[in-house]
């Protein structure tokens, strides 16, 4: 141990680097360790075919919280957008597509009707939104041995219920547990419109829309209109750029940052984290360890579960990560066309979900392990807003396309789908099935492409069942129940040993709110932490 | 089922029908779903059986789980409180287990049986538990509470009982050591640990072979005045030895309803089985913080006067009640009265004068006494025989 640190962090995700800019900026000796050679986590651009490259896990930016953006003066430091305030289109084979931007929504399915019920839900649920985001930029209070500061969380939680007034109050408690289909089905006629708005509720999940708590999924997605954005952004040079900017932040605040240093282990001394083992074999100590990872590979894999106790043990291994999301990504040697879209509204947020049961039925597979045959999709071409991802005269379309299990049957190379094929080839045939129906003729324009499944996904970027929230966002894992109970405000239930990523409060999405909701804490404890 | 019928829902030990013909007063109590004799025929003569010759009890429903792996050590070690790596093979020894929240949920006893091959005997059911402590060792669990049969062999004459059935070499056996004998084309194993306090061994057979063992040792018991005992004579004398009955006398932590009914280890008495040197147990931060901030309650054993047993009373201290007695008993060996209370701290300190509050009946007379009683140190039975290596001959 040549280099003492007062903090080591494992992992340069996005939230890991937040936490550690503000570590540091507080005056903490700070090192962030990664497996991965570029910085960002899950913020990431990566070259998927020669000339291509793509954000290759998440691919809009609409939940950046001002505060971090503004603390860490990430624009300073590189952080550029291609495109802002883009609208979600959904999407219709005939051409008939619906656009949805804030509180508007347009169309030829659209009545008016409907656009008066939606202006209407909107306006209502963005006020629920803004006081989950309240609670969401503090860490989460506690229900007993409640100290002042949680007292004052709760109650800024029960006065904002009740400063909702009494209908709105009664409403969001009686719609937050619900599911999204039941709640779509109540106020509009259109299978457009509802599907699209379930379809953002189960984004990153493993839901349906008849799933219970994906009414708290859909107001956690819309987070980002509570921090001052519009729609989703896209970022110059992709999601990595937004690692390198977080990574020039942190290090110009005197972090030292280590790539490409695999975390083999944290280490714990007379049951207290003490330091970690790279994979090299080479021990680093430090004072506090702070976990980027989510919390299964982090209990799990770098602790060990017999380094906790039982109790713990066992609700980590209940943490419920399975994800469900792919990444497709196509080279096209061209403009795709949609039919119907203009080029403007080529570089919009467009969506695969025709109605509410299309969703329900691609869901419907995972449930048994197996992959949707009629995917619903989140696509982005993202070399519209931005052309250095491809080649001259190239684009490149990103598609997260749900759903798909972690492994299907015999695995994702076992070549026993139909007509011989593996199931990888498969899925990606059914993907580009769907796709030639919106855009007739881009399965030919293809030049390479490449999915990434839940599997990839978590060896890539080390998500325990790939799944983006490092953990399931229902409500029995929000809150002080993030990521388990006995394991909240940050702190792990270890000593030593403090979590700053997706999985813990309020959860996953590039926000930065754990980071610095995690930073905070670890300062507001000092020497105690 | 019919009325009358001789079929009953309660399961019956490998030994029932030795034990059926014995149980003359016909008075049966549960254990773990078994039915098993609170009494044979009289619980003074049952208990002076313990105490002056041999008497024989049957614990098969007592819960056995058989754990083995390479990291079967390692595995007991985070799952109880006291160092397992210091019991070695041929040991057996006594500890408690605590949830994350430092509150013991059963104590028993550790046969260290062979390399990685550990045999755990508990009070309550514990199998989920074990389970799920099993995350992240390479360790099997099995339960084999149905598969071995069990008798306790206590007191003085006890061993030359044994002898006498042929256990040659038996009177080497030290004090929690484990040994092996052959019987009838199986295995007996026998273990020097009881339940009583005084010399005794615990032995352990395949239900097929219950039967045989109980005539065989009744057979050789005759000259050494053997008697079987039912539970009612055990409490007398787990009393007067000073050993803690869970669900009597604590709560397993994981079936206690109401908060704040559960007790760690140091409130039970048992400091001197948590091994803080370990760097990671089942409740160990808990039982660091209890350490640093002070434990609710203490265990305290007392001395009451006069020969009222102090069952169920309230113990007082300058009139005001600082704790419950769990169990109690006149113990006629030692020839005293002596309670086990849970008391409030900072009470209980050795040597602290309390009264215990006695409600008593005689021919329907209720009559109330306050005791005065006293903390002692140590329990009141504690004869050398129980530890001479070899025990003397009786």
């Amino acid at each position: 141990m040549t280099d003492r640190y007062d903090v080591i962090l494992v992992g340069a995700g996005h939230n890991g680097l937040v936490c550690a800019a503000y570590l540091a900026k507080a005056g903490r000796k700070v090192l962030v360790l990664d497996a991965s050679d570029s910085p960002g986590g899950a913020a990431a651009t990566r070259e998927f075919a020669p000339g291509y490259s793509v954000s290759s896990c998440a691919q809009w930016l609409h939940q950046l919280h001002p505060r971090v953006c503004r603390d860490l003066e990430l624009e300073r430091h590189g952080l550029a957008w291609a495109a802002r305030d883009i609208a979600s289109i959904s999407l219709d084979a005939g051409g008939q597509h619906l656009e949805l931007l804030g509180a508007s929504v347009e169309g030829p399915g659209v009545s008016a009707e409907d656009q008066q019920a939606y202006r209407t839900f909107h306006g209502r649920t963005a006020r629920y939104v803004k006081l989950l985001a309240r609670v969401f930029e503090s860490r989460p209070p506690r229900l007993v041995e409640s100290n002042l500061a949680d007292r004052i969380t709760l109650l800024k939680l029960g006065l904002g219920l009740k400063l909702l007034g009494r209908d709105d109050m009664s409403d969001l408690m009686r719609i937050v547990l619900t599911n999204m289909y039941d709640l779509m089905e109540e106020h509009f006629d259109s299978p457009q419109l509802k599907a699209l708005l379930s379809f953002n509720s189960v984004l990153g999940s493993s839901m349906g829309p008849r799933t219970p708590n994906t009414v708290f999924g859909y107001l956690y997605q819309r987070l980002g209109e509570a921090f001052g954005h519009t729609g989703v952004s896209q970022v110059k040079g992709g999601m990595g750029a937004l690692g390198e900017a977080l990574a020039a932040s942190a290090r110009a605040r005197g972090v030292t940052l280590r790539l490409g240093s695999r975390v083999a282990s944290i280490d714990m001394f007379n049951g207290r984290a003490g330091g970690v083992t790279l994979a090299s074999g080479e021990q680093l100590g430090a004072a506090v360890v702070v976990s980027n990872a989510d919390p299964v590979t982090t209990f799990e894999q770098l602790v060990g579960y017999r380094n906790m106790e039982t109790g713990m043990a066992r609700r980590v291994s209940h943490v419920r990560c399975s994800g469900a999301a792919a990444k497709l990504h196509l080279a096209l040697d061209g403009l795709p066309g949609f039919t119907g879209l203009d080029k403007a509204q080529l570089g919009q947020r467009l969506v695969i979900a025709p109605d509410m049961n299309y969703i329900e039925r691609a869901f419907n597979a995972v449930k048994y392990g197996e992959y949707s045959a009629s995917p619903a999709m989140d696509i982005s071409i993202p070399t519209l807003h931005d052309p250095t991802g491809a080649p001259a005269g190239g684009h490149v379309l990103s598609a997260i396309v749900q759903f798909a299990p972690a492994e299907p049957a015999g695995g994702w190379e076992a070549a026993s789908a139909p007509g011989g094929e593996t199931h990888r080839q498969h899925f990606t045939r059914l993907v580009l099935d769907q796709l030639e129906r919106y855009a007739p003729g881009i399965r030919e324009q293809v030049v390479a492409s490449q999915l990434l499944t839940p599997s990839d996904l978590e060896r890539e970027y080390g998500m325990k069942g790939g799944h983006w929230h490092h953990g399931e966002l229902a409500l029995d894992q929000v809150l002080m129940m993030r990521p388990f109970p006995g394991a909240s405000q940050y702190a792990s239930g270890l000593d030593g040993l403090y979590l700053c990523g997706a999985g813990a409060h309020p959860g996953g999405g590039v926000m930065g709110l754990a980071g610095s909701n995690a930073a905070r804490e670890i300062i507001r404890r000092g020497a105690a932490a | 089922m019919k009325a009358n019928s001789d079929e009953t829902m309660m399961l019956r030990t490998p030994f029932h029908s030795r034990v059926a013909a014995a149980c003359e007063l016909n008075d049966w109590g549960t254990w773990k779903g078994y039915t098993t004799p609170r009494s044979y025929t009289d619980v003074e003569l049952e208990y002076f059986a313990i105490r002056s010759t041999t008497g024989v009890f049957d614990l098969s429903p007592m819960n056995k789980y058989r754990i083995t792996g390479p990291d079967a050590e390692a595995y007991l070690n985070r799952m109880v409180t006291r160092d397992v790596s210091k019991i070695r093979v041929g040991r057996v020894g006594y500890t408690v287990w605590c949830n994350d929240a430092g509150q013991v949920m059963d104590d028993g006893t550790i046969f260290h049986l062979g390399e990685n091959d550990y045999r755990l005997c508990a009070f309550a059911r514990a199998v989920d538990w074990m389970h799920w402590s099993a995350l992240g060792f390479d360790v099997q669990i099995v339960d084999e509470s149905d598969e071995v049969a069990a008798l306790a062999v206590q007191g003085p004459t006890s061993c030359a009982t044994l002898l006498a059935m042929g256990l040659t070499g038996l009177e080497e056996l030290k004090p929690f050591g484990l040994a092996s004998f052959p019987f009838e084309g199986e295995t007996l194993t026998v273990s020097r640990t009881g339940f009583t306090g005084d010399l005794g061994y615990e032995l352990w057979i395949v239900p097929d072979k219950a039967e045989l063992l109980w005539d065989r040792l009744f057979a050789a018991g005759k000259p050494h005045i053997i008697k079987p005992f039912g539970s009612d004579a055990l409490d007398l004398a787990r009393i007067e030895a000073g050993f803690l009955q869970a669900g009597v006398d604590f709560v397993p932590a994981e079936s206690a309803v109401r908060n704040g009914r559960s007790r760690s280890p140091y409130e039970l008495g048992l400091e001197w089985l948590v091994d803080m040197d370990k760097p990671v147990f089942n409740g160990r931060k808990a039982l660091q913080r209890e350490r640093a901030e002070g434990s609710r309650y203490r265990f305290a054993m007392l001395d009451v006067d006069g020969n009222k047993p102090a069952q169920h009373s309230f113990i007082l201290k300058d009139g005001k009640k600082v704790g419950t007695v769990t169990s109690a008993a006149w113990c006629p060996t030692a020839k005293s009265n002596v309670a086990f209370a849970q008391l409030e701290m900072p009470h209980g300190a050795v040597g602290e004068k309390l009264v215990a509050e006695i409600y008593y009946q005689r021919e329907l007379q209720w009559t109330r006494v306050l005791a005065p009683c006293t903390v002692i140190a140590a329990p009141v039975f504690n004869p050398p025989r129980r530890r001479a290596v070899p025990p003397g001959q009786f």
